[in-house]
């Protein structure tokens, strides 16, 4: 449930379902954000500019020419949330080349992990992942959790270009990078699948919040001959 | 024949087309986009005669040089530019901004510089004759989505003008001038309380510098440095145009019309919507106050902020 409803800014709402990080709260973020998304859609709210569900918020922007905070907050307060009206649960896999032509923060994790390239791998293939949320740049999905032996911090000083389609794993996340772009999350290894396709106007992102994913290993010629 | 275009003769620093931006996508990661300056976006569009949410192209600090061919256009320049319109006798006419003109076939737009902010707009009365993505025609480089393939543009590139009748074109002129007021006005920001007594002192007290460090995405400001006393990293949320982010640094950061949807910096403070098209013509070098607002503050002032629009749109209706 919603712990806090507050303003951020004169033109968005910000709505705290509190600190923990796991499926529960995020699922009930979703459901918020679904229910929301159906109501703009069916154009039974007015103003709203965008919804952006993550981890553990869920952030209302909207026109102040049109709606303000106390209104808004008012009809958040009075939604009455139905359990997952539309879930996603779709189940997606994703090819992933280790290479160390594409996993540039092999040595490093090791290093502080204590663990080999093959041990961290195994951790990291060995699991389903959440998808919490899409964002930062176009479709870039956040998955949980990593298993608790590879949990790491952020590169202290982040890159100033991730190659597109790298995988990056920090804390209890791993994500994809759907551009190449800044970036400071430890990098294990590269897709060649297409996550976020603009020619698909219908439905640009392939991953969701919600979705859950499975990745699996593939060689350095596959990845090559992937896309062919 | 083909139809009537600007040729491309020198493209400028970034050039791209904008409108009043793309909504309801933030959830996939695809951003706010649209003219940084939002008035200036209006009062270019009114001073041809367009709908007030056609889209038009931005520039920033140099602009582009563009040649007519295969017609006759009305257009005008909005934001505090300096441009020279070249005729067809090789006679350099010096531009001014906030009225319209017409150009005729082969005639040329030198966009030469801003003077004290980094973006304009040139619209031209029927719009161009562009592709819609998602709602919008804004140009958002970071994703490539958009006009142009989603890249500004370059050199020898030409950009399509729709029919439109020229015929008994008025004059038009807008008595307007920016305020290039330094104090930005804020609501404190959700994480206000991270940061220690004295640095919420400084924030509210002390100038702070715009960095060279400034795009459509965001503004890196220089000033005393904030303390944290929490924790220097957030979980992941969503982020709005205008919110001030402080990274471990303790530099702060602006977000603008392409900033990135989601982010783990905490937010000291949110510009408030009335200050929104001040704060991104805001140039490097300039120093800046941030000054703290209520809630309903901010409200009355955003409504006089329309009112003023208004009264400008309305000054030839």
């Amino acid at each position: 449930m919603i712990k806090n409803i507050s303003n951020l800014g004169d033109a968005a709402v910000y709505c705290d379902f509190g600190l923990e990080v796991n499926e529960t709260v995020n699922s009930n973020v979703i459901d918020y954000f679904n229910h929301l998304r159906h109501l703009v859609n069916q154009k039974k709210i007015q103003g709203i500019n965008n919804l952006t569900p993550s981890y553990n918020k869920l952030i209302i922007s909207f026109d102040l020419s049109v709606t303000n905070f106390s209104k808004l907050k008012k009809i958040i307060e009075n939604l009455n949330i139905k359990k997952s009206i539309k879930k996603n649960n779709q189940k997606i896999k994703i090819p992933v080349c280790c290479d160390n032509k594409y996993g540039l923060d092999f040595d490093r994790l090791s290093s502080k992990l204590n663990l080999s390239k093959e041990e961290i791998l195994n951790f990291f293939f060995d699991k389903e992942y959440f998808c919490y949320m899409t964002g930062f740049i176009a479709g870039m999905p956040f998955f949980g959790d990593l298993n608790e032996k590879i949990r790491f911090d952020r590169l202290e000083t982040p890159r100033i270009k991730v190659p597109e389609g790298s995988v990056g794993i920090t804390e209890q996340f791993t994500n994809i990078y759907t551009f190449e772009s800044p970036g400071g999350w430890n990098i294990i290894g590269n897709t060649p699948k297409a996550v976020f396709q603009k020619l698909n106007l219908q439905d640009p992102a392939l991953i969701k919040p919600g979705d859950k994913v499975s990745f699996y290993q593939i060689s350095k010629e596959e990845h090559l001959k992937f896309n062919d | 024949m083909t139809d009537t275009h600007f040729e491309i003769l020198r493209s400028g620093i970034n050039t791209t087309i904008q409108d009043a931006g793309r909504n309801h996508l933030y959830h996939i990661g695809i951003t706010l986009s649209g003219a940084i300056d939002q008035r200036n976006y209006k009062l270019a569009n009114n001073l041809v005669d367009n709908q007030l949410t056609e889209a038009l192209i931005e520039f920033a600090y140099q602009g582009p040089l563009l040649k007519l061919k295969n017609g006759k256009i009305n257009f005008a320049i909005t934001g505090d530019i300096f441009f020279n319109i070249i005729r067809n006798n090789s006679k350099i006419e010096e531009g001014k901004c906030y009225q319209n003109y017409i150009l005729n076939d082969g005639e040329q737009i030198d966009i030469i510089s801003t003077k004290k902010s980094v973006y304009g707009y040139l619209s031209v009365s029927g719009g161009f004759k562009l592709e819609e993505t998602w709602g919008s025609y804004s140009i958002n480089t970071k994703a490539q989505i958009g006009p142009n393939d989603g890249k500004k543009y370059s050199i020898n590139e030409k950009i399509f003008i729709k029919k439109s009748h020229i015929k008994n074109i008025k004059d038009k002129k807008i008595n307007y001038k920016d305020s290039f007021d330094k104090i930005i006005r804020v609501i404190k920001g959700t994480n206000f309380d991270y940061f220690s007594n004295e640095a919420k002192i400084k924030f509210f007290n002390e100038d702070y510098l715009v960095t060279r460090l400034v795009d459509r995405m965001g503004m890196r400001l220089k000033g005393p440095n904030l303390k944290n006393i929490v924790n220097t990293n957030i979980k992941s949320e969503g982020l709005i145009k205008g919110t001030i982010q402080i990274p471990a640094d303790g530099n702060p950061i602006i977000l603008l019309s392409d900033h990135g949807t989601i982010g783990g910096y905490p937010k000291i403070a949110i510009v408030i919507s009335a200050d929104l098209d001040k704060v991104g013509q805001l140039t490097p070098g300039t120093k800046i106050k941030f000054q703290e607002v209520s809630l309903a503050d901010a409200e009355k002032l955003f409504k006089n902020y329309l009112e003023k629009t208004n009264k400008y749109l309305n000054e030839y209706n």
